[in-house]
C-alpha cells in the first residue's frame, strides 16, 4: 500500500558495509567539509560537538583477548516513520514545518532559516542525529575563504543535521535539465562520504531502483517498509519503526545485534523471525 | 537576515588535480574551486596510489592552508622576541652566522635536518650542506629507512621495498598498522576492502587490538617486542617441516644452516610460546597458514611507519620472505631499483669548504637521534648551526624534551617550515616556506608500495603570505654567501633548477603531472639472504628500564585521525574521540583487569612514570589491550599557542619515551618504555 502512494519517486538510501569500514574518519571530515560544518577549540564534549556523520566504536563486551570491535558510521537516517508514510520522529514534532519529508527522494530536509530552536526534533530523533548550534559559528583568520557557497553556513540558534548532500543532488539535476535529460545517473548523486570513503564501504543510491547497488545490496522489501532482506544487513532500532533510510551490513552477529537493544532470548526470537520472512 | 554569519560567494566550479604530501603516501588530490578560490578537496579518481579515496588528513588540507600558526613572514629572534623582517634581511642575517662559522674553519660544525633526502628540494639542502663545507646532513627515521638498511645489510643491495599486497593471498602483519596510516594509507585502505572480494587473509601480530587487528581474519596477541622471536619461530616450523621454498635458499649455505639450527633449537615452538605468549599450536598453525597459502608474504613497521624498528625484527620478517621464496614475485616482497632521473651539475668547494668536509661525521649513522644525543653529551654542542626543513624534532623524535634541550644548545637555528611548530619556536631565524597547495615541487613515492611515481604539486591559489619556496629560500640564501656557494647554484629560480634537474623526465612529468614507471623496475641481481646477522642475540631491543620500578609497559600506538610532527588539523582533531583526548587531557588505554588491581576506574587521574619522564593522563579501561601493558596516542601534545584548536591538547608521547639505538642500524627502534602509574 504505501509504496504505491509513492509512485515513481526515489528513495535514496545508504548501505554502510561495518566488515569494510576501518574507523578512518574520512567519512566525517568529507562531510565537514562538504557542508561548512564548523569546529570550537574543543571539540572534545561530543553533546555539543556537531557532526552530521559520526563513527561510533562498538565492542563486543569480551574480555581479553577475546574483544572485537567494529565502527558504525551514523549519518542522519532520513527515517519514513511509520508505515513508511513520511511521518519521521523529527518532522511530525517540529513546529516550524522547518524540517520536512520529501517524498520525491525520501529525504528529510532541515530549513534553517525557519527552524527556531526549539529543539523538539532532537528529541525525537532516537539516533542523535541532530545538532544544536549553542553559538555563532567562528573561523579563525582567513579560514571563511574555503567555505562553499552550496551549503549555507548556520547561525546560533538553530538545529542542524546531515542532508545526505541535497546540494550534490540539486547540481545534478541542473546538469541533467540543462543536458536535456529526465534522469540523474546512480553516479552523479553520491554523498561527499560515500566519495571519500577510502574502504568504499558506503554505498548510495536509490533503494527503489532496482539497477542501483544498494537495492541489490539489501533487496529491500516493500511489503515491510523497506525491511531488507539480505540477512546480513539490518537497520537501527528496526523495531522503533522509524524505517530508516541507511541499512548496515555485516556478516559478524554481534554487530547486527548490536543494531537494537535486546533483552535476554530476544535477540534469537528475533533472528528466527528474520529467517523465516526471508524464506 | 543574518549578517554575522558569512555568505560565501558563489560562482564557476573548476576542478584542478596535484599531489598531497602530507605523508608518504602522496594520494592524488583535485581541488574544487569556486571563481578560483579553494572550496573542497576530494581524491582524484583513477590516480594509481588512491583511486578516488582519501584520508581525513587530505581532506583538511585547506585547514593547513589557513592556519593560524602559518609563518607570515621570515622572522628573527633577538633576546627570545620574534620580529618579522624583510627577506633580505633574514637572509643577511642567516648568511652572515653560516658565513662566521665558516670562516671560523669550522664549516663541518654546520647540520642540516630534513624528512628525506628524495626529490629536489631535499637535493639543495643536502647540495647546500655539502657546498658550505659539512657532511652533517641527516634524515629523519622512517620504517622505509629501516628497511633498506635491513635489506642492505643481509642481502648487501641498495633497494626500495615494495609490498605487493593486492596480489598476495596472506599478509602476515608484524605489528604494522596496516590500516592505521602505514605506509601510504588510502592505498592500503583500498587494500583492506579488497580483501572481502579476492580472499586476501590478514592475520595481525600485535599485544592491543588496534583497528587492524580488529579488521584481521586472526589477532595473534604476542607480548610486546617478542615480534622478532615470533617470526624465528614461524621459520623454525617451515625449516623442521621442510615447507620453504627449497629454489630461494641454499640448503648448503653456512649461514642458512646455522640460522636453520637455531631458529629449531633457540626458537622452538615450546620455548617461543613462553617467551611470545602465544601457545605452541597457535605457532604451528601460523607456520602451517604461511606455507599453505599461494602468495603469503610478511610485513613489518609498526604502527603508520613513521619512525624506524629494529633491524632483528625487519631481518626475521625478511627471512620468512625468503622461506616462503616471494622476494621480487607476484604478490610478494619487492625489492624495487627507483632511478631518481635527476641530473646535478657538478659543485665548486672552496678552501673552507674542502676542509670541512674532509671531516669525520659527527655521528657515524645518518639518524637525527644519534645527532642529538651528541649535542646533549658534549659541554659545548658540536653543531653549531642547524637547519631544518620538513622535520621537527623537537616534537617527533622520543624523548623529545631531551632533544629540545640539545636544540637549545645550538647556537644558530633556521628552520624552514610554514607553522611555527615545536622545534621552529626555537630557531633564530624562520625563512617560511608555501605550504604544500601553494608550490610546485616534484615529490617521489616513498611508502612501501609495489609502485614508482615521481609527481608534480602545483600551486592550487597564490601564496598567501610573504613566504617562498623552500627552493628558492635555499637559492637565495646560497646567493647571499657569495663565492662558490652562490656559483654552485646556477639557477635563476627553483622552478628553472627543477627543470633543469629533472630534464630526463620533464617533459612528462610538466605535461601529465607524474611520471609513472610501470612495470617498476625491481633490483635484477638479488645475492641469496645472509642469515648470519640473525645468529646473536646482541639486536633484541628490550624495553628501557626496571621491571621492579616499572610493572607496566608503555607503548605509543598511532591512531589514523591524529598525525605526527605536523599537528593534525583542527577537523581532524574534532574526530578524535573523547576517549583519547578529553578537554587538555590524554587517556591512556589499560585492560580492565590491571585497572582493577591497581583499584582504578574508568576516567580516574594517574600519573604515569616512565624513566624518561612523567604526566598526568586519565584512564580509559580497554578489553583489547594486554594486561600489563599501556598504550597511548601519538600525536597530541602539541605546542602551537596560535592554533588553539589544535595546539595544547594532551600530551606528546614521545616525551615519555627514549629511544634505543638499534645495535645494527643505528636508528632508533624503541618499541617502548617501562612505565608506572599512581592515581593523582
Amino acid at each position: 500500500m504505501t509504496q504505491q502512494n509513492h509512485g515513481n519517486a526515489h528513495k535514496f538510501g545508504m548501505v554502510i558495509d561495518l566488515d569494510k569500514c576501518t574507523g578512518c574518519g574520512s567519512c566525517m571530515v568529507a562531510c565537514m567539509s562538504e557542508n561548512n560544518v564548523p569546529f570550537k577549540e574543543d571539540e572534545s564534549n561530543k553533546k555539543d560537538s556537531i557532526t552530521w556523520m559520526r563513527v561510533y566504536k562498538l565492542t563486543n563486551g569480551k574480555s581479553f583477548p577475546d574483544t572485537d570491535v567494529c565502527y558504525l558510521p551514523r549519518p542522519c537516517m532520513h527515517c519514513g516513520g511509520k508505515g513508511d508514510h513520511g511521518h519521521s520522529p523529527c518532522v511530525s514534532v517540529c513546529p516550524a514545518t522547518a524540517t520536512d519529508y520529501d517524498y520525491g527522494t525520501g529525504i528529510v530536509s532541515q530549513i534553517y532559516t525557519r527552524c527556531f530552536g526549539c529543539r523538539y526534533c532532537m528529541g525525537a530523533c532516537p539516533y542523535h542525529a541532530r545538532f544544536f548550534n549553542w553559538w555563532d559559528p567562528k573561523w579563525p583568520e582567513g579560514m571563511e575563504e574555503y567555505l562553499s557557497p552550496d551549503v549555507s553556513p548556520r547561525m546560533r540558534g538553530v538545529v542542524e543535521k546531515c542532508s545526505f548532500c541535497f546540494h550534490r543532488y540539486q547540481a545534478a539535476k541542473d546538469k541533467a535539465y540543462l543536458e536535456e535529460r529526465d534522469t540523474v545517473a546512480e553516479e552523479e548523486y553520491q554523498t561527499a562520504c560515500t566519495q571519500a570513503c577510502p574502504s568504499g564501504a558506503i554505498t548510495f543510491g536509490d533503494l527503489n531502483n532496482p539497477d542501483h547497488a544498494v537495492h541489490q545490496l539489501v533487496n529491500p522489501d516493500p511489503h515491510h517498509c523497506g525491511r531488507p532482506r539480505n540477512p546480513k544487513a539490518f537497520r537501527l532500532l528496526e523495531r522503533l519503526e522509524t524505517n530508516p533510510k541507511v541499512y548496515y551490513i555485516s556478516e559478524r552477529e554481534w554487530v547486527r545485534k548490536a543494531g537494537d537493544n535486546y533483552l535476554d532470548g530476544e535477540w534469537e526470537k528475533a533472528k528466527m523471525k528474520k529467517t523465516k520472512g526471508h524464506e | 537576515n543574518w549578517p554575522w554569519t558569512p555568505v560565501p560567494p558563489d560562482g564557476e566550479v573548476t576542478f584542478e588535480d596535484t599531489v598531497c604530501t602530507l605523508c608518504s603516501g602522496n594520494c592524488g588530490i583535485s581541488v574544487r574551486k569556486i571563481n578560483g578560490r579553494p572550496v573542497k578537496i576530494e581524491g582524484t579518481t583513477g590516480h594509481p596510489v588512491n583511486d578516488g579515496g582519501v584520508c581525513l588528513h587530505g581532506i583538511s588540507a585547506l585547514q593547513y592552508l589557513y592556519d593560524p600558526s602559518r609563518v607570515k613572514s621570515p622572522m628573527i629572534k633577538t633576546d627570545d622576541t620574534w620580529k618579522e623582517v624583510s627577506w633580505e634581511k633574514a637572509l643577511a642575517h642567516a648568511a652572515e652566522a653560516l658565513g662566521n662559522i665558516r670562516k671560523a674553519d669550522n664549516a663541518n660544525a654546520i647540520a642540516c635536518i630534513t624528512d628525506n633526502d628524495k626529490g629536489t628540494v631535499s637535493g639543495l639542502f643536502k647540495r647546500l650542506t655539502t657546498v658550505l663545507g659539512s657532511n652533517n646532513y641527516y634524515t629523519m627515521d622512517t620504517m622505509e629507512k629501516a628497511w633498506a638498511t635491513t635489506i642492505d645489510a643481509v642481502n648487501g643491495v641498495k633497494a626500495h621495498v615494495g609490498f605487493d599486497l593486492k596480489n598476495s593471498d596472506l599478509i602476515l602483519s608484524f605489528g604494522s598498522g596496516f590500516i592505521e596510516g602505514w605506509g601510504a594509507p588510502v592505498y592500503n585502505f583500498q587494500v583492506n576492502a579488497r580483501r572481502k572480494t579476492h580472499g586476501i587473509k590478514l592475520i595481525q601480530v600485535e599485544p592491543r587490538l588496534s583497528n587492524t587487528a580488529a579488521a584481521a581474519d586472526k589477532w595473534v596477541p604476542a607480548k610486546p617486542g617478542t615480534e622478532a622471536d615470533l617470526a624465528l619461530a614461524i621459520c623454525g616450523v617451515l625449516i623442521t617441516k621442510g615447507l620453504y621454498n627449497k629454489k630461494a635458499i641454499q640448503a648448503d649455505d653456512p649461514s642458512f644452516k646455522a640460522f636453520a639450527k637455531m631458529a629449531q633449537e633457540k626458537y622452538s615452538p615450546a620455548r617461543t610460546a613462553r617467551t611470545t605468549g602465544i601457545d605452541v599450536a597457535s605457532i604451528q598453525n601460523l607456520a602451517m597458514a604461511f606455507a599453505d597459502a599461494e602468495k603469503p608474504v610478511a610485513i613489518a613497521g609498526r604502527g603508520k611507519g613513521d619512525s624506524a624498528g629494529s633491524t632483528r625484527e625487519f631481518a626475521a620478517v625478511y627471512a620468512l620472505n625468503c622461506l616462503a621464496g616471494n622476494i621480487n614475485a607476484p604478490g610478494g616482497f619487492w625489492l624495487m631499483d627507483k632511478d631518481p632521473a635527476e641530473v646535478w651539475p657538478s659543485i665548486e668547494m672552496d678552501a673552507m669548504a674542502t676542509q670541512g668536509f674532509a671531516r669525520a661525521k659527527f655521528v657515524e649513522t645518518d639518524t637525527v637521534d644519534s645527532l642529538m644525543a651528541k649535542v646533549t653529551a658534549s659541554a659545548k654542542s658540536p653543531v653549531e648551526a642547524l637547519l631544518v626543513y620538513n622535520a621537527n624534532p623537537c616534537y617527533s623524535l622520543k624523548n623529545a624534551k631531551a632533544v629540545t634541550e640539545a636544540v637549545k644548545k645550538i647556537p644558530f637555528v633556521i628552520s624552514f617550515s610554514s607553522y611555527m611548530d615545536e622545534t621552529t619556536q626555537l630557531a633564530d631565524v624562520v625563512l617560511p616556506s608555501h605550504m604544500f597547495l601553494e608550490r610546485r615541487e616534484d615529490v617521489s613515492l616513498t611508502g612501501p608500495v609495489p609502485l614508482d611515481i615521481t609527481a608534480l604539486t602545483r600551486p592550487m591559489v597564490s601564496p598567501l603570505f610573504d613566504t617562498r619556496h623552500p627552493g628558492d629560500s635555499v637559492l637565495s640564501l646560497a646567493a647571499a654567501m657569495e663565492g662558490s656557494v652562490a656559483a654552485s647554484f646556477p639557477w635563476e629560480s627553483y622552478d628553472a633548477c627543477l627543470e633543469a634537474v629533472k630534464a630526463p623526465v620533464w617533459k612528462a612529468l610538466s605535461e601529465k603531472g607524474s611520471v609513472v614507471k610501470e612495470p617498476v623496475s625491481l633490483v635484477k641481481k638479488i645475492e641469496r639472504m645472509d642469515f648470519s646477522l640473525l645468529l646473536n642475540d646482541t639486536a633484541v631491543v628490550a624495553a628501557e628500564g626496571d621491571e621492579a620500578t616499572y610493572p607496566l609497559v608503555l607503548m605509543p600506538v598511532d591512531n589514523i585521525r591524529l598525525t605526527g610532527e605536523i599537528a593534525a588539523s583542527p577537523f581532524a582533531v574534532k574526530t578524535v574521540s573523547d576517549k583519547v583526548l578529553k578537554g587538555t587531557d590524554s587517556f591512556i588505554e589499560i585492560n580492565p583487569e590491571t585497572a582493577d588491581q591497581l583499584r582504578l576506574s574508568q576516567g580516574d587521574e594517574v600519573t604515569l612514570t616512565t624513566p624518561v619522564g612523567s604526566a598526568i593522563v586519565k584512564v580509559n579501561l580497554f578489553d583489547g589491550i594486554m594486561p600489563g601493558v599501556l598504550a597511548m596516542a601519538h600525536g597530541l601534545g602539541h605546542t602551537m599557542a596560535e592554533n588553539p584548536y589544535v595546539g595544547g591538547k594532551g600530551v606528546n608521547v614521545n616525551a615519555l619515551v627514549g629511544p634505543v639505538m638499534d645495535a645494527i642500524s643505528g636508528l632508533d627502534a624503541a618499541w617502548g618504555i617501562r612505565a608506572k602509574i599512581s592515581r593523582v
